[in-house]
């Protein structure tokens, strides 16, 4: 009987503690993300937040789709490794909507230099050029068509085709 | 400006709003896009790697990462002779507009291409103090931006310098692998820009990626293996002098 005297107090000690864990579960369940911890632990809705980003780059299989044509030259040439954007820039709005979003024609005296003006660092089987030396300031698509570059290959005179 | 009761009110519930589109995120984008069937890495071929910019300039593009930050660059590297300890190692803005002609023919030069390693056991996910930055079931390390606090412990816990503080989302930013690229089945905005091939996208769940066969047949390297990151970037003809 004495022992159990002042277990009042306990009891309402224990309720407080049950309060705060109750309390404590339904402040969880509206503040924690619902796709928290799907996977680990991190919200797992936030892949396919960055999953759904627009993409710039329309990716080379687009442009076949209708420039069938020039695939065909650059398929061919010493090119066929560089992807059209690489040149052209990002074009997937021209890809939704090749109308109303035209492309810039690329300037080939900042751009063909880039990967091709000689330097002692580039790899040496890369092929590489002096380009004031080698055209004398004349634009590099006078003689190489930038589709398939290798003289005779193709057309070249009056920009790539 | 001072923040009044008034203030306070009108923020209160445009909190809940962005509060609530964190809650319930946003719905599958690619449903035939099976995340356990992957485990991307990628492949740098140093050998065929130019130094022309375009993977940076792509990237900056992609992803419209601000300037002066970087979620991949290149590094060229001029190695004097027997001076593996001293590199001298040069980086003009990333890289992004291509590097000054080299005209000093001695020693030897190459380009090695940087972007993050998306570790397997990742170091910057481990710091992470309130979950958001995270490796994916792919592979692939993300930071949600919308959980992130902007702490910088992941900045500096990164072995390999790959992250950075957005200058105006103030939250951790990084390379994401293109991960909404990939996922719809296209290769990274730097692989696919990439003239001679020398970035290229690896599963290595895929049986049928010709990786498996690289790396059983070349020397091929991933950076700071002492680190024991597991570091799914990988490196050909990787040079002893890069740090």
């Amino acid at each position: 009987m004495s022992i159990f005297k002042d277990a009042g107090h306990l009891f309402r000690f224990a309720a407080l503690f049950v309060i705060a864990f109750l309390v404590f579960l339904v402040v969880r369940h509206y503040v924690v993300p619902k796709s928290f911890g799907k996977y680990g632990h991190y919200r797992a809705a936030a892949m396919d937040e960055i999953a759904a980003h627009p993409m710039k780059f329309a990716g080379h299989q687009a442009c076949e789709q209708c420039h069938s044509d020039v695939a065909a030259t650059h398929a061919s040439g010493m090119h066929a490794h560089v992807n059209c954007e690489a040149c052209h820039g990002p074009l997937e709005k021209h890809a939704e909507d090749p109308s109303s979003v035209t492309p810039k024609l690329p300037d080939t005296a900042t751009l063909c230099v880039r990967c091709h003006e000689a330097s002692a660092a580039r790899p040496k089987n890369f092929p590489q050029v002096k380009s004031a030396e080698h055209s004398g300031g004349m634009p590099c698509q006078t003689c190489h068509n930038p589709h398939s570059p290798a003289i005779g290959s193709g057309a070249a005179a009056g920009g790539a085709k | 400006m001072t923040m009044t009761r008034r203030h306070l009110l009108l923020l209160l519930p445009a909190a809940a709003v962005a509060w609530e589109s964190v809650l319930a995120g946003t719905p599958e984008d690619s449903p035939n896009y099976n995340r356990t069937d992957h485990w991307w890495g990628m492949l740098i071929d140093i050998p065929k790697c130019i130094g022309c910019g375009n993977c940076v300039r792509a990237c900056q593009e992609e992803n419209d990462v601000p300037d002066g930050h970087f979620r991949t660059w290149v590094e060229r590297y001029h190695v004097e002779d027997w001076n593996l300890t001293d590199p001298q190692v040069i980086s003009p803005d990333g890289g992004k507009e291509g590097f000054p002609v080299a005209t000093d023919d001695s020693g030897k030069y190459f380009f090695v291409p940087k972007l993050c390693n998306h570790c397997a056991d990742s170091p910057c996910t481990q710091v992470c103090p309130v979950g958001a930055t995270f490796i994916t079931p792919d592979g692939v390390v993300l930071v949600d931006q919308k959980y992130c606090l902007g702490c910088a412990y992941c900045v500096q816990a990164c072995p390999y310098g790959c992250r950075y503080i957005h200058p105006e989302k103030r939250v951790a930013d990084k390379c994401t692998l293109c991960y909404h690229r990939i996922t719809k089945g296209q290769t990274t905005a730097c692989a696919e820009n990439c003239p001679t091939g020398a970035r290229q996208l690896i599963d290595l769940k895929n049986p049928k990626d010709p990786i498996h066969e690289f790396l059983k047949t070349h020397n091929v390297q991933v950076l700071k293996p002492q680190m024991a990151t597991g570091a799914k970037v990988f490196y050909n003809e990787l040079d002893g002098s890069v740090r």
